[in-house]
């Protein structure tokens, strides 16, 4: 009979009706249970041992964590368990925020689209290979050594890497809502509280950490976009096929405009950091000037300015650059 | 002694036309059952312990856990301790279980000890590799190369090359085995060889080649990497005897599939290559280098169809790296020498000045014997993508978006392999056609319902195509593309014969001889006189009780099917000049292969070529990391192929009719696989101006190429 060396990798499959359950069932453990939103990451994990809980709390059968509420003056609710299908087919999403749309268009693969989430988005863990391939999130030898730097960092970051974590946030939908200043609502054992989008998305420092700001114990259950109203916003991401594909780099960009001139700016940059990466430099670039071919080159050049790329890697700061600037004339257009 | 020829063009009723595939509705529907689809009473599933390093030594294992899990009904190491193996995946132990899960974990349960020892996966740069892992083969000179180019006008020289790219077959490698009884197995592999994997298998297990059963009614891709048992198959038989003869079914998964079951070896070369001052090329000189895992890669063809460039040297080396080894290929090497030789050439007319349709054409005599094909195909093509409407010199695009051309020409043989072929006509009318093939894509089964069809007169539905079986008469395996010449020379000489038969039952019911009769139309007729005929159903009505069955041979009496195809294709690109995306405009093939037996089936392995082209020019690269000597994109994730959106406008041009018909038939699935990379890289250097001298052209390699930085190895 199998002892306490079992590698049955049983689990627990839990589907809570409310969010208190939900929690309840979350282990303060971290590892020792995941959470389930649509599943497109958590099961691949799963079947590479990368993860390997205890329980799985699903948050499907939560009536309160769907559905989208918007109004003119309060702006958009997303529930966290909105699938990207939904949100593309939303007239309210594609009419006032087309960075979002934009960046859920990205995702080009209908079987992901449909199951999804705007939450699990956020929480999905990096695409890194050496992560994917068992050396752990930080991408470690048996020694101990970085295996990034000094391997293929082709999709790595060009900035935020000065380690340990050298891997992309693979968020589609972070540099959208951080643009946006949108902010995440979160519930755990001692109740509701909010953050920022931008907040949110952590930079680990150890194996154990995660690349956002949830406790073991918290789930997100809404993101909360503020009014857009004379917000012109999109998203460009540099993607080098057609089909399902990440990006290489992208660029969201909400800007609040008096005729051609930019008020003001917020830039966030995708893929080229563990986190979604906000450019003061490039929202500075572009305030006050007025949106052409000129201007938006020299906030794309403000954008990458401090880029450092890796052995491997200094192709993205050009792509980079190239998602900046698009994504300004494209939100400006 | 029967004449066995095709019939005349103008009374072709099948033959040449348009038909569609006949088990394109199954396959679509998901009626048709791959062997990833088989399931058996029973039955285990196999998995595979590996090894995680790329060159170890194994010291120890221990199976004892793995032994005792739930659910676990064989455990067998493969590789014991003492082996030195050479790449990352190799096979260590083999483990049936009663699910895949417990299987996995009984895997996982399995104590290995190795001794690490160092490993070379990278041969890109050959000032890199160790001596001592460098093979040096097959040099060669031609005429007198250094004085060609000391009185040359203009000499280019490059360095160009190909990444590894896996077969990538959507449906992996694999197969389900069982002991039927104490001395025979049923097998239903995933194999190109249907007649002759048996026959492997049973050598492996030491019973009679005849106590092998195999069955495949489809496969879901091969490329040339599924002709043999494997080390998987053998395993997964011992399983099954060690399970008391259960069925054990093991498909390799995706990441297996990526990292062993096939590759197609890199090559790269340094290339010099001079012409006069009338843009004749006047000299050669290469330098090439790849690696195919442990093993080589046979004699390179380079200089690549320009075989009469009248003074070259050819130098090639092998370089042995600790990767999964290499397996065939579609059109081996091909494809690799294709795309340095056409890009060599392209950089040459490039810097002639010269349009390069208008320099390839010059040079067209080099080429040989199939140099009017190639001539009359370069015109062809030119004329469907606009050539001189479009073609612009290097680099003179304007814009964030260029778009350039390319273009590429190849060669392959496509001689038919050897097929025995049985057809039967029932006493009621009904005919089977029934061989030891299968279908890799071929139309296997629509190219001889045609030709059984055709030759007796009948419609389509009213034959019935059995293949997939090794009871059934054997056939070659569907390698080098030979498939449809073996197998429409086989069945058409069957069929002759079997209707020979039946005209000589028929003969005295219409009062003629023999070979005064035809099938026509759903009858046997006089063929001088129509009128008189029978229908089919009362010819074989005089069969009595006793149907005929003919045995069909390839080689046999006539030439059905020949070999030796030239093609070319044109590429149109359009290169984001700030991101190095380049994104497929059109891509268009002419291409010859004697008699077409099926337009549309043909036109399929052209357009299937084209992507598969397209993929490994601009996305496919099996991506090996140098600290761990493990693949890094052993998924579907990062080891991009392109989807629809990726390919663009596809066009394809058969050369049928007088001059192509007569040769018979010549196979076709490998010659328009080689071209694309070659004229995309050459329309990507003709839209941007500078050479991009790998493939695949991913967006850093065509930025670092613009930014002047472009060495053959350039990833930044």
């Amino acid at each position: 009979m199998p002892g306490k060396e079992e590698r049955m990798q049983g689990f627990e499959y839990a589907s809570p009706i409310t969010k208190a359950q939900a929690v309840a069932l979350l282990s303060e453990m971290r590892g020792e249970t995941e959470v389930l939103a649509g599943g497109t990451d958590l099961l691949s994990l799963m079947k590479d041992f990368i993860v390997t809980p205890k329980r799985i709390v699903s948050l499907k059968g939560i009536p309160e964590l769907k559905g989208m509420t918007f109004s003119a003056a309060g702006g958009l609710r997303i529930g966290a368990m909105t699938t990207f299908q939904e949100l593309l087919d939303s007239p309210t999403v594609r009419r006032n925020y087309r960075s979002l749309w934009d960046a859920i268009e990205g995702v080009t693969s209908p079987q992901i689209r449909n199951v999804g989430t705007a939450g699990g988005d956020l929480c999905q863990r990096p695409r890194c290979w050496y992560y994917r391939a068992g050396f752990g999130l930080l991408g470690k030898d048996e020694s101990g050594k970085a295996l990034v730097p000094d391997g293929d960092n082709r999709y790595h970051a060009i900035f935020g890497n000065d380690g340990p974590a050298y891997f992309v946030s693979p968020s589609s939908l972070g540099p959208a809502l951080i643009s946006l200043a949108a902010k995440l609502k979160i519930y755990g054992p001692k109740g509701e509280r909010t953050v920022t989008a931008e907040e949110f998305f952590v930079t680990p420092k150890s194996e154990s950490d995660r690349e956002y700001g949830l406790g073991s114990q918290e789930i997100v259950t809404d993101i909360l976009v503020p009014a857009a109203t004379g917000i012109r916003n999109a998203t460009y991401e540099v993607r080098q096929k057609e089909a399902l594909d990440w990006p290489l780099a992208a660029a969201s960009v909400a800007l609040k405009m008096t005729g051609r001139n930019v008020d003001a700016a917020r830039i966030t940059l995708g893929h080229v950091a563990p986190i979604p990466w906000r450019s003061k430099a490039a929202e500075q670039a572009i305030t006050g000037k007025a949106v052409s071919e000129e201007t938006a080159a020299a906030a794309a050049n403000a954008a990458v300015a401090d880029a450092k790329p890796l052995s491997r890697n200094s192709y993205k700061v050009q792509l980079a650059r190239v998602a900046v600037k698009r994504a300004i004339l494209a939100a400006a257009s | 002694m029967a004449d066995y020829k095709w019939p005349d063009a103008q009374k072709r009723v099948h033959i040449g036309k348009r038909i569609s595939r006949i088990d394109g509705p199954d396959k679509v529907s998901g009626k048709a059952k791959y062997t990833f689809d088989i399931n058996r009473p029973g039955m285990l599933f196999g998995k595979i312990v590996r090894s995680p390093y790329a060159h170890a030594k194994i010291v120890s294992i221990d199976i004892t856990e793995a032994q005792k899990m739930p659910g676990v009904a064989a455990v067998k190491i493969i590789q014991g301790p003492g082996t030195e193996i050479q790449w990352a995946g190799d096979e260590l132990v083999a483990i049936a279980a009663v699910d895949e899960h417990k299987a996995e974990d009984a895997a996982r349960a399995v104590k290995i000890v190795y001794e690490r020892l160092p490993h070379l996966v990278h041969d890109e740069d050959i000032s890199k590799v160790p001596a001592e892992k460098i093979n040096r083969a097959a040099d060669g000179v031609t005429g007198d190369p250094d004085k060609a180019f000391s009185e040359a006008k203009t000499t280019i020289e490059g360095t160009y090359g190909n990444a590894i790219i896996t077969h990538c077959c959507l449906e992996s490698h694999g197969q389900i085995a069982e002991w039927t009884d104490a001395q025979n197995v049923l097998l239903h592999p995933s194999t190109q060889s249907v007649s002759s994997v048996g026959g492997q298998l049973a050598q492996s297990l030491k019973i009679p080649a005849n106590n092998v059963r195999v069955k495949m009614d489809h496969i879901g891709g091969g490329f040339g990497s599924k002709f043999q048992i494997d080390r998987w198959g053998v395993e997964c038989a011992n399983l099954s005897k060690l399970a008391q003869n259960k069925p054990v079914k093991m498909m390799l998964e995706r990441d297996a599939e990526l990292t062993v079951a096939g590759s197609r070896p890199s090559i790269y070369a340094k290339v010099k290559v001079g012409a006069d001052a009338n843009g004749k090329i006047v000299a050669w000189q290469s330098e090439a280098w790849g690696t195919g895992g442990q093993g080589g890669f046979g004699t390179l063809p380079m200089p690549y169809v320009f075989t009469g460039i009248p003074n070259q040297r050819r130098r090639q080396m092998t370089v042995a790296t600790n990767t999964g080894p290499s397996r065939a290929w579609r059109a081996p090497n091909h494809p690799q020498v294709a795309l340095i030789t056409m890009a060599a050439l392209d950089d040459l007319a490039a810097e002639l000045k010269m349009d390069a349709l208008d320099f390839f054409i010059k040079n067209i005599e080099m080429t040989g014997v199939r140099a009017n094909v190639y001539r009359d195909e370069l015109l062809k093509g030119a004329e469907l993508i606009e050539w001189k409407k479009n073609w612009h010199p290097r680099g003179q695009g304007t814009g964030t978006v260029r778009k350039g051309l390319g273009l590429s020409i190849h060669t392959w043989g496509g001689t038919p392999h050897a097929s025995d072929c049985d057809v039967t006509i029932q006493p009621d009318g009904s005919v089977e056609v029934k061989l030891g093939t299968q279908d890799l894509g071929t139309g296997t089964r629509t190219v001889l319902n045609i030709i059984a069809a055709e030759t007796f007169g009948l419609p389509l539905d009213a034959v019935k195509v059995m293949i997939g079986d090794n009871r059934y008469s054997p056939s070659g395996s569907s390698g080098g593309s030979t498939t449809v010449g073996g197998i429409s020379s086989s069945s058409r000489r069957a069929s002759v014969d079997a209707l020979n038969q039946l005209l000589e039952k028929v003969a005295p019911t219409l009062q003629a001889k023999p070979e005064e009769l035809e099938a026509a139309g759903g009858k046997i007729q006089v063929a001088a006189n129509p009128a008189k005929s029978v229908t089919w159903k009362q010819a074989c009505a005089s069969l009595g009780s006793q149907p005929i069955t003919a045995r069909g041979k390839q080689p046999g009496q006539g030439t059905l099917a020949t070999g030796g195809v030239g093609g070319i294709q044109m590429a149109q690109v359009s290169v984001d000049m700030e991101t190095g995306i380049v994104k497929m405009d059109k891509i268009v093939a002419v291409q010859d292969c004697g008699l077409v037996i099926d337009l549309k089936t043909a036109e399929s392995q052209v357009y299937g070529a084209m992507i598969m082209g397209t993929c490994y020019a601009l996305y496919e690269e099996r991506i090996m990391d140098g600290a761990t000597g493990k693949v890094l994109n052993p998924n579907m994730e990062f080891y991009k192929l392109a989807g629809i959106g990726d390919i663009g406008q596809m066009q394809v041009h058969m050369m049928t009719g007088p001059g192509h018909d007569e040769r018979g038939v010549i196979g076709l699935g490998e010659p328009p696989t080689i071209s694309p990379g070659a004229a995309i890289a050459n329309a990507v250097a003709n839209a941007i101006g500078v050479r991009v001298p790998t493939i695949p052209m991913t967006p850093d390699k065509v930025l670092a190429a613009l930014a002047g930085k472009g060495g053959a190895n350039a990833r930044v």
